[in-house]
C-alpha cells in the first residue's frame, strides 16, 4: 500500500496537470526544506551519538564510492543515447546525487513495516550526495576540454564549487544537524523533539504536495526528448536501485538498510544537483536533467521503486 | 530647484545561480552597489516561476556612469548569454547625488 505522504504528491501533480491556481508561497517551500533536511539530520545524528564512528568508516567509503562512480559508469550510456557531452556529465551528476526527500519517503514507509533500519541512515545521505557531483564535474571538464563545442569556454572556478558543494543548503543543514543530534546527543534533543520529530510526517506531506506542483509542472513541458527522457528515468532506477540493494548486502546492513541503501542509489537529486551543475557545467540544459530527475524518476521512485526496493531487500537478505 | 544628475540604470533579468558572479562583476566593473529582486516569469528558456531552487530568477539593478554599465553588459553578454537566460536593458534615470554611484 502507497504511504499517505504519497498521495499528497499525486494531488500537487493533478492540481498543476489541472492547471488550478495552487501555489505554494516560495517562503514556505524553503521553510520546509530547511525543516526536513535539519529533522532527518537530527534524528540520525542522536543515533550516531550511541555508535562508535570509527566502525562506520567502509559503509561511508563504499557509499562515497557508489556515489562517484554512477555518472562514470553512466556517461557513456548517455552519449549513447544522442545527449551532448555537457548534458551527459550533468545527468550522470544527477542520478549520481541522492534525494533527501526519497530517503524521508522510505523511512517512512519502513517505520510503517515495522522494518529494522540502521538508526544513522541520515549519515548515508549527506555524505552521498557530493561525490556524484563532483564525478560528474570531472566528467564534464574532461570531454569538453577534449572536444570543446561552440560558444566560450567556461573557466570552472573548483574553488567556488568546493563552497557551493560543502555550505549549499541541504549538505550544511544535514551535516550540521548531524553533529548538533550526535553531540547532544537524547537528552538534549529532547527539548526540541516536539517541533523537530513529532510533525515530521506532516510536513512532508506538505512539501510533498509542493513538489507534485514542481514535478507536474515538469511534465507539462517534456518536449522534444520526452521519450528518452522517461525511459532513462524509470528503467535506471530499477537497475541503480538493484546495484543499491546489493551493496547493502554487502556491508551486512539490515533489510530496512539495504532498502535505503537502494533507495538512495536509485534516487536523482533536484535540489542540490541543479544549482551545483549550473555552475560547474553551465554547458548543459537544466531542463534535460531536471525533468528525468524530478519529473519522471522522482514519481517512479515514489509509486513503484521505493515498494520495489524494499521487497528486493527482503528477498536477499539472508538472516 | 533640485539639480539632477544624468545616469545609466542597467537592469539584468537572469537566473539566481547568477547572481554572486554578477554583482561581483559590476563591483569589479566600479558600480558602487545593486538592488536584487526575487521575480518570475517566461522567455526562451521556458516559464520560470520561481517555486523552487532550479526555477529561481532574479533582477538585477545597477545605477552607474554609462562606461561602467557599458562594461557590465558586454561582459556579462561574453560569459554567460551562451548559456544562461540573460535579458539586460538600459535606461537614462536622473539622481540627486551622482558620487553615489
Amino acid at each position: 500500500m502507497v504511504d499517505i505522504v504519497v498521495w499528497f504528491f499525486i494531488l500537487g501533480v493533478i492540481a498543476k496537470i489541472g492547471k488550478s491556481d495552487l501555489r505554494l508561497p516560495e517562503a514556505l517551500y524553503e521553510s520546509l526544506s530547511i525543516y526536513l533536511l535539519l529533522a532527518i539530520g537530527l534524528k540520525g545524528g542522536t543515533e550516531l551519538s550511541r555508535q562508535p564512528v570509527a566502525a562506520l568508516l567502509p559503509q561511508v567509503g563504499a557509499l562515497v564510492a557508489f556515489g562517484f562512480a554512477v555518472p562514470l559508469v553512466l556517461y557513456p550510456l548517455f552519449r549513447a543515447l544522442r545527449f551532448d557531452q555537457a548534458n551527459s556529465a550533468s545527468l550522470g551528476a544527477h542520478y549520481g546525487s541522492v534525494s533527501v526527500v526519497t530517503f524521508a519517503v522510505v523511512s517512512s514507509q519502513l517505520a510503517r513495516l515495522a522494518l529494522p533500519v540502521e538508526s544513522h541512515a541520515a549519515l548515508w545521505v549527506a555524505v552521498m550526495e557530493a561525490p556524484g557531483l563532483i564525478a560528474g564535474t570531472l566528467v564534464a571538464r574532461w570531454a569538453l576540454g577534449a572536444n570543446p563545442g561552440p560558444g566560450p569556454r567556461t573557466q570552472l572556478r573548483w574553488t567556488q564549487l568546493a563552497h557551493d558543494l560543502l555550505f549549499g543548503k541541504s549538505v550544511l543543514l544535514l551535516a550540521g544537524g548531524l553533529l548538533i543530534g550526535a553531540f547532544a546527543g537524547d537528552a538534549g534533543v529532547g527539548p526540541i523533539k516536539a517541533v523537530f520529530v513529532t510533525p515530521f510526517k506532516g510536513v512532508l506531506a506538505i512539501f510533498l504536495l509542493e513538489l507534485g506542483l514542481v514535478a507536474g509542472a515538469r511534465l507539462l513541458t517534456l518536449r522534444g526528448d520526452a521519450v528518452k527522457l522517461i525511459l532513462i528515468g524509470v528503467l535506471l532506477p530499477p537497475v541503480l536501485g538493484t546495484c543499491g540493494v546489493l551493496l547493502g548486502q554487502a556491508l551486512q546492513l539490515t533489510v530496512g538498510g539495504m532498502a535505503v541503501v537502494g533507495t538512495l542509489a536509485a534516487s536523482a537529486s533536484y535540489i542540490a544537483a541543479p544549482v551545483a551543475m549550473r555552475q560547474a557545467v553551465p554547458e548543459a540544459d537544466p531542463a534535460i536533467s531536471i525533468t528525468a530527475a524530478l519529473g519522471v524518476t522522482f514519481p517512479f521512485n515514489l509509486l513503484v521503486g521505493i515498494p520495489f526496493y524494499i521487497w528486493l531487500a527482503q528477498q536477499v537478505h539472508s538472516p | 530647484m533640485t539639480e539632477k544628475f544624468p545616469k545609466k540604470l542597467l537592469v539584468i533579468i537572469t537566473e539566481a545561480a547568477l547572481e554572486k558572479p554578477l554583482t561581483d562583476l559590476a563591483r569589479s566593473a566600479g558600480a558602487h552597489g545593486h538592488t536584487v529582486h526575487d521575480v518570475r516569469g517566461a522567455g526562451q528558456y521556458g516559464e520560470r516561476e520561481g517555486s523552487w531552487e532550479a526555477d529561481r530568477s532574479i533582477e538585477l539593478k545597477i545605477v552607474c556612469s554609462e562606461a561602467v554599465a557599458n562594461q557590465i553588459a558586454s561582459e556579462a553578454m561574453a560569459r554567460y548569454a551562451a548559456n544562461f537566460g540573460l535579458t539586460m536593458f538600459f535606461a537614462d534615470v536622473e539622481v540627486l547625488r551622482p558620487n553615489k554611484y
